[in-house]
């Protein structure tokens, strides 16, 4: 399958003053394949959204680039550049309630990416904006609404109407089912879902909840503090997660299934993530893991692929784990 | 671990019988709670699940007297704390029993602290309040409070003001708050919702722990059925203001007997759905509050809904011992294969074999 959108060492600080630097995004590269969905988890604060919004632009890379279709994405974004990607690439918002102007109906909301980058007549906008709001499954005539006078689960929709309307081929959802109810957020999957399979998007799913990401997604990865741990098949790496912190992950995620719960053996796990200011080489996760050797606090891992016998498969599967490095490849570069 | 907990006779520390609260509000007045009925068992938790806006949070908060009244009121229903009705009476001996026998925490520990108070000295106060400690004997047992809620350093961090505990610490402190007199019965409103999964798993073994502990019945509100699945021995779920099912958590979940009860399984991934598969929704939104429909409250959204739902309240009927739902399939005049169907699944017939 051909690439759509890559990423080579993307890193993304924010600085803090003058000698502090919040290290958000560090070093992820990252391949998503035409029509392929790539789920993104993590904790909050492990850069999963930072990522995302990097990659479109929303925020200027520190280092590191971006490919869309093998050609090179802006580091800076002009105006002139958003005008043009925004027919690409798509970001579909957490939150329903702050992600929509309340001042504007919501007609001119879904329209308003059409009216500014494309040359479409008024009434061609509005029958297109009438189209996408009967296809997420709202009616004609709200176009003329504001978003207060729709629920949660609409305001979603309104929200996946305004990012498609422009017919991007990758979309970014960053936690598009966080802020809504169960028997809604599966409303919301059905249609997105859908929508993937007739417009034949590629997504990048961001979310933190595993069951959800591992159903929607082909592959998951695992980010913490920065850095994307562990990548694979999602069923992999959810049933077999190899990362320390991906087994820690996925056994803290309650299944709705009491006898399983019952039996479960939970990895205990120190601590909380911490700050990822300043900081230096070696693990991130190295302070809060059970199985923590030497070279962790003196040397980062590289995500590598894991051989055939760990997994099961071939070499689909990647690991950022000293545990999983053999002896001959020990020369990662000490930083 | 918790054992399977098939039967269920033990006695009740809470019973809430026949519970209707409204809200007057300029729209008119909302029925949010219908009718509730259940039981706390003693050293036991009780799962109430339900999705926004069932009435989850007042039902319990109007028995404690949390939600303010007016607009609120609770029109009918008594709560017996043993032998009293905490309805009418909220004062025990001269104590009050809320933060003395009925702890609480709530959802966002950020907010629930107070800014401008040492951690310690929030912890203190509840002891100084119900039990008459001096502010130096209750500061020392609030440090050893934190320790229980395994914070470490806790004298160092007694002294600290909220602002400096991270989101985990903060509910650690909440509860260590909501145990400092011991309570029989914790309230937990959906005390981990806000905590990413790594640290919702720590502070749900540390309730367990300190259950085991204390002996403490608690009251586990959320819309998690994964927390549920994890915490509960007894269940109840809530639709439109009322129970609509209620057992232990096997029966609950293994032998849901509420096509509301099924519906939300179903739209939630499990272990074994794939895309192909899929997801079931629950199409279409909880009916109008202001409102509620005369029959069933889910019969505009309930695949198995008959003619007999849209007008007739459904009974509740006694599906096996101590589990109980609200649905007319369960009567026990219905044809067989009626009941047959709910098991099966709204989609059995169109979808894949």
């Amino acid at each position: 399958m051909r690439s759509l959108v890559e990423t080579k060492h993307l890193t993304k600080h924010f600085a803090l003053g003058r000698k502090q630097s919040l290290h958000a995004v560090d070093d992820v590269s990252l391949t998503i394949d035409e029509r392929e969905t790539v789920g993104l988890v993590g904790e909050s604060g492990s850069g999963k959204s930072t990522f995302g919004k990097t990659l479109l632009g929303l925020h200027d890379k520190t280092s590191g680039e971006a490919y869309f279709e093998g050609q090179k994405l802006p580091d800076h974004y002009r105006p002139a550049d958003f005008q043009h990607y925004a027919r690409y690439m798509q970001m579909i918002f957490q939150d329903p309630y702050s992600s929509l102007n309340p001042r504007m109906t919501v007609g001119e909301i879904i329209g308003e990416g059409l009216r500014l980058f494309d040359d479409r007549s008024s009434r061609q906008i509005r029958d297109a904006v009438g189209d996408w709001l009967a296809r997420v499954g709202l009616e004609r005539d709200h176009a003329a609404r504001y978003p207060h006078e729709f629920s949660g689960g609409q305001r979603q929709r309104v929200g996946i109407a305004r990012a498609l309307i422009m017919q991007p081929r990758f979309v970014v959802c960053d936690e598009p089912i966080s802020a809504l109810d169960v028997s809604v957020q599966a409303q919301v999957v059905r249609l997105l879902g859908e929508l993937k399979d007739s417009l034949g998007l590629t997504m990048l799913f961001i979310a933190h909840d595993l069951s959800m990401v591992r159903y929607i997604s082909d592959r998951m990865a695992v980010m913490y503090m920065g850095s994307i741990v562990e990548l694979g098949p999602a069923d992999e790496v959810y049933f077999t997660p190899q990362h320390p912190y991906t087994q820690v992950l996925v056994s803290s995620n309650p299944e709705p299934d009491p006898r399983m719960e019952r039996t479960r053996k939970t990895v205990p796990i120190r601590g909380e993530i911490t700050s990822p200011v300043n900081i230096g080489p070696g693990c991130r996760f190295a302070s809060r893991c059970s199985k923590v050797m030497d070279i962790c606090h003196k040397v980062t891992p590289q995500l590598r692929p894991i051989s055939g016998e760990a997994s099961g498969t071939g070499a689909k599967r990647q690991v950022a784990c000293h545990l999983f490095e053999s002896a001959s490849s020990s020369t990662a570069a000490v930083v | 671990m918790k054992e399977s907990t098939e039967g269920n006779d033990d006695p009740a520390v809470l019973a809430v019988s026949d519970l209707h609260v409204e809200f007057d509000t300029y729209g008119g007045v909302v029925k949010a709670v219908r009718g509730a009925n259940f039981n706390v068992r003693a050293g036991k938790t009780l799962g109430i699940v339900g999705e926004s806006g069932c009435g989850k949070s007042v039902t319990v908060q109007s028995i404690l007297g949390l939600i303010p009244m007016p607009p609120g009121r609770i029109t009918r229903g008594q709560a017996l704390l043993g032998d009293i009705d905490i309805i009418q009476q909220k004062i025990i001996d001269g104590e009050d029993i809320r933060g003395n026998r009925i702890g609480m925490i709530f959802q966002d520990p950020m907010s629930s602290l107070n800014p401008t108070m040492r951690v310690g000295d929030q912890i203190a106060e509840t002891l100084i309040v119900h039990r008459g400690v001096s502010s130096k004997d209750a500061f020392a047992r609030a440090v050893e409070l934190l320790d229980m809620t395994h914070i470490p350093e806790a004298g160092n961090r007694a002294k600290q003001y909220p602002f400096s505990f991270s989101g985990g610490m903060l509910q650690r402190a909440m509860i260590a708050m909501a145990i400092a007199c011991e309570p029989d019965v914790l309230v937990a409103d959906e005390p981990t919702t806000a905590l990413d999964v790594t640290i919702q798993a720590q502070i749900l073994e540390l309730l367990e722990e300190l259950q085991r502990t204390t002996g403490m019945a608690i009251i586990l509100i959320t819309h998690d059925l994964g927390v549920i699945a994890r915490m509960a021995d007894d269940v109840v779920v809530m639709y439109a203001g009322e129970i609509i099912e209620k057992g232990t958590v096997d029966d609950v979940f293994y032998r849901s007997a509420h096509p509301y009860t099924l519906g939300l399984k179903m739209a939630m991934p499990s272990n074994e759905s794939t895309r192909e598969t899929g997801l079931k929704p629950i199409d279409g939104s909880p009916p109008d509050m202001f409102d509620p429909p005369a029959g069933c409250g889910y019969f505009a959204r309930c695949p198995h809904a008959m003619r007999l739902c849209e007008r007739h309240h459904p009974e509740r009927f006694e599906v096996s011992p101590h589990h109980y739902a609200n649905c007319w399939l369960q009567h026990p005049d219905m044809p067989e294969r009626a009941v047959l169907d709910l098991y099966r699944g709204p989609a059995s017939s169109e979808g894949p074999a």
